[in-house]
């Protein structure tokens, strides 16, 4: 069952993987990027961390990849882009070697992580007790303990970042009256 | 995978056949419950209006929406040109699908007179009249709830045409921008039940002062209420179909059974989220309590297991009035009006009420207990500054914007 489970969720990962990649069109990409989140969602649930599988959903799923659609429908750029005109020439090499060594980071994890913590296996995290099912709760007790005492400066940092990015985003989008002003209410008019 | 199964057990004929019966109830429930949906709209509505409404099709016009149907089965399926056939196809059921998952959650009846906890015998299995009973519960309400976004947007893009991209536009800036308020509301609830499975938020609510709107504090409901109308696509937040702007929105271009399907999930997605607002705040299947003092009213309809389903529905039919009440009242509202509302009033209220409401439930943990008044005294502290900083800060934007013009 277990290995069924894995089987067809790999398969859907892998699959909307390389759609993201391969598939020419913006908006075919997003979608197959919805499926590599589904997929990695239903690992989540195998894994019994139901409440990471569920913030997948709607935070990856439902407001990352949503916002990704919106603006490219937005700005219009649903259609097909030609790639072959290369910006930077070394981008593609780079691009080559940097995978190749993420993907041999990777496997160096996974074979590392096969002689440690072997008790923790389908705990969903790291360093906490597998849960018990009859504890329904899906793990958020676990979870938010976790995350608001070992970790809680690192989580409040996020925050601080997040704000910053909204705060940027804000300066940027703001037009600056002395420069902008004039010629935008001149076609305006 | 077994996690999803309603009380721990085996995989046995006797769960398979369980869950089967359950999984073909509501199925066939939902449907007709639909069904009737629609006829009870249209009849209130006619009512309200002075007309007659739907009176030729059965009795009292009951079989109306099974004509419509069985016509839109029969009329010609237009797939448009400049349409992205494959997204195009897809759209109607990312739509459809996540409303029925929705029932999946809802508890739907049990009896609960007399502190029961709502389990019957069935095939010698206790279990719940209940789909399922994940642990994550009600985030699965709002993890479909975003799903259902990818319908309406999807549709409107992939029909390749101006008015339904402007309307899927409009629908998932609208319906991410009001999932906020409804989750943080939706906090509120979890924070004073302390679970998130929606059975165990049902047992919870014993009694009418225990119902959730009432624990905490009416303020989250009417929060709720609203980002619930608004992630409806209802009126008065019907902006995705403005028929006098929009010809009809995101589902310009679909025709026969594909648009039944958007239509049907419309309808079921008013009935699923009144019984998600009644599962929140009023005590789901459980009856109608009162425990205040020397007062002790404890009815009991004598119904056996469906007891629980009587007090499900006649709840469910107050919010379903009270849906249509609003569509035939309340005139739509103005894009940015929309917009404000959410983000400068539902979000930063229900984020204010939701740190009030943690700050005395640490109060009331802690030895000695913190007072109540002086918690809610600097509640209101905050609130004010709080506010009159939100509206300072409105004041010099909309200056800022008029100064520069305003684009609308």
């Amino acid at each position: 069952m277990d290995i069924l489970v894995f089987v067809c969720a790999a398969a859907m990962i892998l699959c909307g993987a390389l759609g993201v990649v391969t598939l020419r069109h913006p908006v075919h990409a997003a979608l197959s990027l919805v499926l590599t989140l589904f997929g990695v969602a239903v690992l989540f649930v195998a894994q019994n961390a139901h409440f990471l599988a569920v913030a997948q959903v709607i935070v990856y799923a439902g407001a990352i990849v949503v916002l990704f659609l919106f603006v490219i429908m937005l700005l219009g750029v649903d259609r097909v882009e030609d790639l072959h005109a290369e910006p930077f020439k070394v981008q593609r090499p780079l691009a080559i070697v940097s995978g190749v060594a993420l993907a041999g980071l990777l496997i160096a994890a996974v074979v590392a992580s096969q002689h440690t913590n072997v008790a923790a296996r389908g705990a969903g995290l790291p360093g906490v007790n597998p849960v018990r099912n009859d504890l329904h709760d899906g793990n958020i007790v676990a979870l938010s303990k976790d995350l608001f005492s070992g970790h809680v400066l690192a989580f409040e940092l996020t925050s601080v970042l997040l704000v910053i990015a909204v705060v940027a985003t804000v300066l940027l989008a703001r037009r600056s009256r002395g420069i902008d002003a004039a010629p935008t209410d001149g076609q305006a008019t | 995978m077994l996690s999803l199964d309603l009380l721990p057990h085996s995989l046995t004929l006797a769960t398979v056949l369980i869950i089967l019966l359950k999984v073909v109830v509501i199925f066939v429930l939902g449907l007709v419950g639909t069904m009737l949906m629609v006829w009870f709209e249209r009849k209130v509505i006619s009512g309200m209006q002075n007309r007659i409404g739907p009176n030729k099709a059965g009795p009292w016009g009951l079989l109306q929406t099974l004509a419509d149907g069985v016509k839109l089965f029969f009329k010609e399926d237009l797939i448009p040109d400049k349409s992205d056939r494959f997204v195009f196809k897809m759209a109607p059921f990312l739509a459809f699908v996540p409303a029925f998952l929705v029932w999946s959650v809802i508890p739907l009846g049990g009896d609960f007179s007399g502190g029961r906890d709502g389990s019957f015998s069935m095939f010698g299995h206790r279990t719940w009249m209940q789909l399922a009973d994940p642990p994550i519960g009600i985030l699965l309400v709002l993890a479909l709830s975003s799903i259902a976004v990818y319908g309406v947007m999807l549709a409107g893009w992939s029909s390749g045409s101006k008015y339904p991209l402007l309307g899927s536009v409009r629908a998932s800036a609208q319906m991410i921008s009001y999932e906020a308020a409804l989750g943080l509301s939706l906090a509120a609830v979890i924070l004073v039940s302390g679970t998130l499975s929606t059975h165990g938020i049902v047992l919870g609510q014993s009694s009418v002062s225990r119902w959730s709107v009432i624990a905490t504090g009416l303020l989250p409901f009417i929060v709720f209420m609203i980002a619930a109308t608004a992630e409806l696509n209802r009126p008065p937040f019907d902006l995705v179909e403005a028929e006098s702007e929009l010809v009809s929105g995101f589902n310009t271009e679909y025709s026969s059974i594909r648009f039944a399907l958007f239509y049907l999930a419309e309808f079921m997605n008013t009935i699923t989220m009144s019984g998600i607002i009644v599962t929140l705040f009023f005590g789901g299947p459980q009856p109608v309590r009162f425990d205040i003092g020397s007062l002790h009213v404890d009815p009991n309809l004598h119904l056996g297991v469906l007891s629980g389903t009587v007090w499900f529905l006649l709840k469910l039919l107050v919010f379903l009035y009270i849906y249509v009440w609003l569509r035939a009242t309340l005139p739509r509202l103005r894009y940015d009006q929309l917009m404000n509302l959410g983000w400068k009033l539902l979000i930063p209220v229900a984020l204010w009420w939701f740190i009030v409401l943690a700050a005395l439930r640490i109060g009331d943990e802690r030895t000695p207990r913190w007072n109540k008044g002086v918690v809610l005294a600097i509640g209101a502290a905050v609130f004010i500054a709080g506010a009159t900083l939100l509206v300072v800060a409105n004041g010099v934007a909309r200056r800022n914007r008029e100064r520069e013009g305003a684009m609308f």
